[in-house]
């Protein structure tokens, strides 16, 4: 599989198709995104990911010349999608897209839904088709209400807000954040006040998460976000019909409803 | 065009956790968790996530500063220093070396730490040292 993309990349940076790819690579058995250009002969890393679309997000912004390739997984294109949608943060008219496919241990891990690139110029590895499901998600449905809250407040109050959540995501790209507003988030204290901090952050997302569990796996308090982002994503989905990074052309929950489309109503 | 991620120490705390600096055109513009790095997991606090951002703060100290006239003057690191030892020497000299502390930083490292309290048990003659971990 890297043979393969050492191959697509050179060829890429060869015929100047593109000015460099970004993707990932070792150095000194640690892992960490890299931008390959030409010459450059460092060896290409799979795993573990990282939110790649935020490093070709910088790039585009700092280098608004150049073409870039990307070594990207589906959460990562999905991610590129909807910053394409938001103000064009990524342009992805300028992005060649190199797509792999996870393993079936990493699908599984992630309880992934997408885990097959849907758009990209080449494909490397093999489409999995297993069924995923997400056990915490399943578990927290069964609950009461008032043992869904009391979950809730039990991790929230893990919370020692290093903003691990918002750093790691990818489509967190606010110039501003309430979240660092004294007004909703007073300086100085921990935990957060409940449930304010990551409902607001979990409503600022919605109709963005692609569901790539950086913010998981950032948070050294274990929370489990993924749990909650699943259940936020299946909300969108069902109200607006809405995939986030799915559709290029489809239009944005957050304008549909100024649109008077109409949502569903329950019941 | 020049991205690159450099393996580094976090500069905060006594864990030491490993984390990467961007680096875009030789100019430092963020922070990223080392995902494979053993003791943070890739999970980073507040203060590692933002260890990238004093280094082009405007407000960063780039030149020593003295006092004087109850105000502070840029000035060379040679009498920076000669300040400090004169004042030091001539405060041992009258109220003894007990009446000198030394406060030291888990940001330091262990060979900095090693001679902050060098300093002060051989050369000031006390053993009046502490550290900011232990605030």
């Amino acid at each position: 599989m890297k043979d393969k993309l050492r191959k697509i990349i050179d060829e890429w940076l060869e015929t100047k198709k593109v000015d460099g790819v970004v993707g990932l690579t070792e150095e000194k058995e640690n892992i960490k995104p890299h931008l390959f250009q030409k010459g450059d002969t460092s060896f290409i890393a799979l795993t573990p990911k990282y939110p790649l679309a935020s490093v070709m997000m910088l790039l585009q912004e700092h280098y608004p010349e150049k073409r870039f390739g990307i070594i990207a997984r589906e959460c990562d294109i999905r991610a590129m999608v909807e910053l394409h949608k938001r103000e064009k943060k990524i342009d992805i008219e300028r992005v060649d897209i190199i797509g792999i496919a996870c393993t079936k241990k990493e699908v599984e891990e992630c309880a992934c839904d997408f885990p097959y690139p849907h758009m990209a110029e080449v494909i490397v590895g093999e489409k999995i088709e297993i069924e995923t499901k997400n056990l915490s998600v399943d578990r927290l449905l069964n609950m009461e209400l008032n043992e869904r809250l009391f979950f809730w407040k039990y991790q929230f109050d893990k919370c020692m807000k290093c903003y691990g959540c918002r750093n790691a995501c990818p489509l967190c790209i606010c110039s501003e954040c309430v979240l660092e507003d004294d007004l909703w988030v007073k300086g100085g204290r921990i935990p957060p006040p409940f449930p304010l901090f990551h409902l607001i952050r979990a409503v600022h997302t919605s109709g963005r998460c692609i569901g790539c569990g950086e913010c998981e796996k950032a948070c050294p308090m274990d929370i489990p976000l993924t749990t909650l982002y699943t259940l936020l994503r299946n909300n969108v989905k069902e109200l607006f019909d809405y995939n986030a990074g799915i559709e290029l052309d489809k239009e944005i929950p957050l304008l549909t409803t100024l649109d008077e489309t109409p949502m569903k109503e329950e019941g | 065009m020049n991205y690159s991620n450099v393996l580094t120490t976090c500069p905060y705390c006594g864990a030491g956790c490993n984390l990467y600096l961007e680096v875009l055109d030789g100019k430092v513009v963020g922070t990223l968790p080392c995902k494979t790095d053993i003791i943070s997991e890739g999970k980073l606090c507040i203060k590692g996530w933002n260890a990238h951002s004093f280094i082009n703060h405007p407000d960063r100290l780039t030149k020593p500063l003295v006092k004087k006239d109850g105000k502070f003057h840029e000035t060379k690191w040679e009498e920076a220093l000669r300040s400090v030892a004169d004042n030091l020497t001539k405060i041992k000299g009258k109220y003894g070396p007990n009446s000198i502390a030394l406060l030291s930083s888990a940001k330091c490292t262990n060979e900095e730490n090693y001679l902050v309290q060098k300093f002060a048990r051989s050369v000031i003659g006390t053993n009046n040292v502490d550290h900011c971990a232990r605030l």
